[in-house]
């Protein structure tokens, strides 16, 4: 198991989990949502390239109301 | 036919008939939202991106965007708010034109948190990196005349200075800076964003030769938003209407307007 920062809090993680397959865990609509690993941005159509390390930091946005 | 459907104007390809852009935070409802879009006319609509875990669902506002953008024909223009330096902002703007599927962008990158001012040096640095990256760049900046001749330089396609702080509703702040960007960057289109409180200053801005109004509060934040929303459309179409028929030039004395001629009206000359 490794452990992630999911939006600032700690997240287990089985051992070689992608950002795609971490997406499709949490019950997002791959298109819903956009993804960044240490505070660079992954394309949707690169998630599951990215396999995510031990302390990664893994934001997700969605969209909202705006200014 | 009212003056804004023959006064179009142009963001790169993209030709608009309307002068007034439209913020959607900060809505009573989204029922509330969807009317103010319908009733302001506008054809650009301004959104967000937050973290996922932030805070909860968005309780339908987003979808209500999405369908009035649809109903109304307009665009989605994403914003980068919240973002303090031109790496988060850049990763920000790509996260949103994927989101959003739109090459636009508002670029903001905020470097007071009081003022919630423009970083002038770090909005340079990002637009630079977006324009090259393919963004439409529509970057918020302050009424500083050589920082935005350096964002027109790097290929940004308008400018969008502020009128006072964002949500502040104070109006224009400094009219004597916004005149001199319009008079000393003729041919760049300007559109004031932040700070509009009040449809007399969204008619003043466009009285200045502004091509175009961005406003959210003064209208989400009006005691009846959908009227409000109607307000400032009449407003900015007044103001644009004023500015091509040329306001007179103000004068330091009286000019009579009745040409009643030297001589005193009653008594005459021999009196």
């Amino acid at each position: 198991m490794i452990t992630i920062q999911l939006d600032g809090r700690p997240h287990q993680l089985p051992d070689a989990c992608t950002l795609a397959a971490l997406v499709e865990a949490l019950g997002h609509a791959p298109h819903g949502i956009a993804t960044a690993v240490d505070g660079l941005f992954v394309p949707r159509g690169q998630r599951a390239e990215v396999t995510l390390h031990d302390g990664a930091a893994v934001l997700l946005f969605q969209p909202i109301v705006g200014g | 036919m009212s003056q804004t459907h023959t006064d179009s104007w142009r963001i790169g390809e993209v030709t608009l008939t309307s002068r007034f852009l439209l913020g959607t935070a900060g809505y009573p409802s989204p029922q509330i939202l969807a009317d103010a879009i319908a009733a302001s006319r506008t054809e650009v609509v301004t959104v967000g991106l937050k973290r996922t875990l932030a805070s909860g669902g968005d309780n339908g506002f987003v979808e209500a965007i999405r369908h009035a953008v649809r109903a109304n024909g307009a665009r989605l223009l994403p914003n980068t708010a919240g973002c303090r330096s031109a790496r988060e902002a850049v990763q920000l703007a790509h996260m949103a034109r994927e989101l959003f599927d739109t090459p636009w962008i508002k670029l903001e990158v905020v470097g007071d948190e009081h003022t919630l001012q423009p970083d002038p040096f770090e909005l340079l640095i990002a637009a630079t990196e977006l324009v090259r990256a393919g963004f439409t760049v529509f970057p918020y900046c302050t009424d500083d005349l050589v920082s935005g001749r350096r964002l027109l330089d790097a290929g940004c396609p308008l400018l969008m200075p502020w009128g006072a702080p964002i949500g502040s509703g104070q109006g224009l702040l400094n009219p004597f800076a916004l005149r001199t960007l319009r008079e000393r960057l003729p041919d760049a289109t300007l559109i004031i964003d932040a700070g509009i409180g009040a449809p007399s200053h969204a008619a003043r801005a466009m009285e200045l030769g502004f091509d175009a109004v961005l406003l959210n509060s003064a209208v989400a934040q009006a005691r009846a938003p959908v009227p409000m929303a109607n307000a400032f459309r009449l407003a900015i179409e007044a103001g644009r209407a004023a500015w091509c028929a040329g306001v007179m030039a103000p004068q330091d004395f009286a000019v009579p307007s009745t040409p009643v001629g030297g001589e005193p009206v009653l008594l005459g000359a021999g009196a």
